[in-house]
Formats: structure tokens, sequence, C-alpha cells
């Protein structure tokens, strides 16, 4: 009996979407573990940093190191960290929206924008934006390296050490929780002076050599720590932000074949019926 | 015996915690041996081995090809390079994402101003809001 093949290839190739949204929605899930561990192994590094930094700051006060001056703003610089694949709701369109509407605040002000790209749905966006794309990076993967930053972080640091940025920000997708990622523009240089109240104002280290030196090596190293860190909060961001919206579309999957099983049993007892009805009807009239 | 607490980390990972007799390092300024309440120093580390001396006298060799050692009196912090960093290998990754944004930009045709981009952005959030929201009104 051929009642409603159509509805019944529609069933099939839902089942077969909901198939392939399930596998990806496991196999997120089962990344966001390993993208949460490696963005707290990456933690310590960057709180020492901070706290080094903190002392050679309060050691040679006489001596402002360019990334830790404030000065006028004609340029300003962005490295935006984007995701490389879709699939992922709204989590992209979220952070450019954030990421645009900060641009054009400085952009008002007649501050020209310099953006510098890691992932590829980014650089995907801002090719087709009116602002200077200075260097990108295509795709770092699901175990990023520091090594792979190196080249746009340089980038930008050159361009603030020659004058050519007055401003650096991170735009990238903070992760609050699995169900929470926030978008956030981060200001990376200058370098806001840290507060920090437990550092002991009473003993100095050795230095070797400077502590100029020593300070300039350390504030590059981190800042590319920095950005490591948002890529990190970015992947994590990534893979919770796909589960929930292939959980979502699983979720319609089930609902929409429950509907057209409906619909098809609906149509065969119809059928039945009528042919019931006939075969009576014609008994009835011999 | 009195010991130092040693922390090796690197922007990855953590590579060794513990408490340690003695840490040897090669610095710019040469090889340093730091023994428990040593002088606070702080000092850039050359490409090489940094050893820790376990309180057994066993020794664990870690390589660092570069970075900065911290040391407090009770304190050694190693904040390691794992990469192989010099001036001009990071001169080369820099060119090389400067390349790849003139790629980019090259087989892009039309570009358009942030205001127009803004507004368009702002209707694909607009259109996701709008979706998930029928979605659940959907299910109720």
């Amino acid at each position: 009996m051929a009642v409603g093949r159509e509805i019944v290839t529609k069933i099939k190739s839902v089942q077969s979407t909901k198939k392939v949204t399930s596998a990806l929605e496991m196999v997120s899930a089962s990344k966001i573990k390993k993208a949460k561990d490696q963005m707290l192994e990456a933690r310590p590094y960057a709180k020492q940093m901070q706290t080094i930094i903190g002392h050679l700051a309060h050691a040679s006060p006489e001596y402002r190191h360019p990334f830790m001056k404030e000065r006028e703003v004609k340029r300003v610089g962005y490295v935006v960290i984007s995701t490389d694949r879709g699939l992922c709701g709204g989590l992209n369109t979220n952070l450019f929206k954030k990421c645009v509407a900060d641009m054009k605040v400085w952009q008002d002000k007649g501050v020209k924008v310099e953006v510098v790209t890691i992932g590829n749905k980014a650089a995907s966006f801002f090719k087709k934006v009116d602002v200077n794309l200075k260097a990108s990076i295509p795709s770092l993967g699901d175990k990023p390296e520091l090594t792979k930053l190196i080249g746009v972080v340089k980038v930008m640091l050159e361009a603030f050490s020659d004058e050519k940025i007055d401003r650096l920000n991170l735009v990238f997708n903070d992760f609050i929780n699995s169900i929470v990622q926030k978008p956030t523009v981060q200001q990376l240089l200058p370098l806001e002076p840290t507060k920090d109240e437990n550092i002991k104002k009473n003993f100095d280290y050795l230095y070797e050599p400077e502590a100029k030196d020593v300070l300039e090596f350390v504030l590059g190293r981190y800042v590319e720590s920095l950005v490591f860190q948002g890529v990190l909060e970015n992947l994590a961001s990534e893979h919770s932000a796909r589960m929930v919206a292939m959980k979502s579309a699983t979720d319609n999957a089930t609902d929409l074949i429950k509907e057209l099983q409906l619909i098809y049993n609906k149509a065969r007892q119809a059928a039945i019926t009528q042919e019931i009805s006939e075969i009576v009807g014609g008994a009835a009239a011999v | 015996m009195s010991s130092i607490q040693c922390d090796i980390v690197s922007a990855e990972t953590e590579i060794f915690s513990g408490e340690v007799a003695m840490v040897f390092a090669t610095g710019v300024a040469g090889e340093l041996g730091i023994a428990p309440r040593h002088a606070p120093l702080i000092t850039l580390l050359k490409a090489g081995e940094v050893r820790v001396e376990l309180q057994d006298g066993t020794h664990q060799n870690y390589y660092v090809s570069g970075g900065i050692l911290e040391v407090q009196p009770y304190l050694v912090s190693v904040l390691a390079d794992t990469a192989v960093r010099a001036e001009d290998i990071d001169e080369a990754a820099a060119i090389q994402a400067k390349e790849e944004a003139e790629r980019l930009l090259k087989d892009s045709d039309k570009r358009q101003d942030l205001a127009q981009v803004q507004a368009d952005l702002a209707k694909a959030v607009a259109q996701i809001q709008a979706i998930s929201r029928l979605k659940k009104n959907l299910k109720r």
C-alpha cells in the first residue's frame, strides 16, 4: 500500500539529520573537558607572570616601559579570536557584533582601526569589513599551541612599539560555564598597572641582566600568554556553544519525527477506513 | 635537610611542582645553582637544561628553550618557553601572518564600512533570537 510515501521519506531524512546532530553533540561534550583542562593548565603561567611584572614595576619605578605608558589614541588595534568552524549557534555573530560596536565608537572619534584575526570565521568576516586587516592565522585546531600565535602577536607588539597603534584590545568569548559564554573586549596594551597589595615592598631582586631588559622580555611573553589564554577560553566556549546548539537541534528533530509519525499514522488509518467502506459499499450493492 | 618549593610552568602546561633540595639552571649570565634560602633573584634563561635535585638525592632533568627564572627564599619558579624562540624565527612567523592577511584581502572584492556591517550583524542576531524563541513556543 502506497500511503504517505512522501512522509516516510521525510521521516527518514529527519532521522539521519538527528543522528548527525546527536553525534556532533557527543563529540563536543567530550571536547569541552579537554579544552577546560588545557585552560586550567595555562593559568599558573599567567599568574606567575603577573606577580613578576608587579615586582618589576616596583623595582624600577623610574623606568616606564612603553607598554605601560598611556598615550593619546590615534590608532587602535584589535586581536580578534573566533572559531574555525560554524554550527555553534550565535557564538561568533554575538562576538563580532560586540567587537564591531566597540570599533564603531573609536571610528566615530576619528581613530583608525587595525585588526589581526585568529581563526577562520574572523578572517572571512573581517576581509569583508572596511578596516585595516594586518595579519591573520587561519586555524589552530583542537589543541592550540602558543607557537602558532607568535606571528600575529609580534605584528601587534611591533606596531605598538613603533607607535603605529596606541592601544591594543583582545576580543574573545569568555568561558563562564557550559551554558554562558560572554563576548569580551579586553585591553591588552597599555598594561593597566597592577595594584596588588600582596607585593612586599621591602625586598628587591637581584637582576640578571638589568631590570629593564628583564621587564622587556617578561612583558612580551605576558601579552602572548594573555592572547593564548583568550584562545583557550574561546575554544572551550566554542565546544559548549556547539553542544547546546546541537542538543536543541536533536530535540527539534525528535519533535519533528513525532509529529510526522502522527500524520503518517492518520493518513494510513484514513486509507484503510476508506478501503473498508468501499468494500462494504460494494458488497451492499451486489 | 631544608628544602625549597620549585614550580616549572610553561604557557601550555605545568611541568613540575614539588619540594626539592636544589635547582640548577643556565642563566644568560652563567650557570646557577639555587639552594634553599637563596637571595631573591630574577634572570632570563638560556636554552638548556633545568635540573632539580630531589630530597632523596635523585635528579630530574627538563629541557627549556629559554624563559624566566624567579627566586624567592623558599620558592623557585621557572617560566619556560616550550618552543625554540629566536628573533629571526619570530620574524618569519610575523611575516607569514601578514602574508596570510594579504592573501585574504586579495580575493575579497567589495568591502563594507563598519556601520553597515553593524546593521547586518544586528539583523543576524535578531534572527537567531527570533528562531530560538519560536522553537521554545513550539515546544509548549
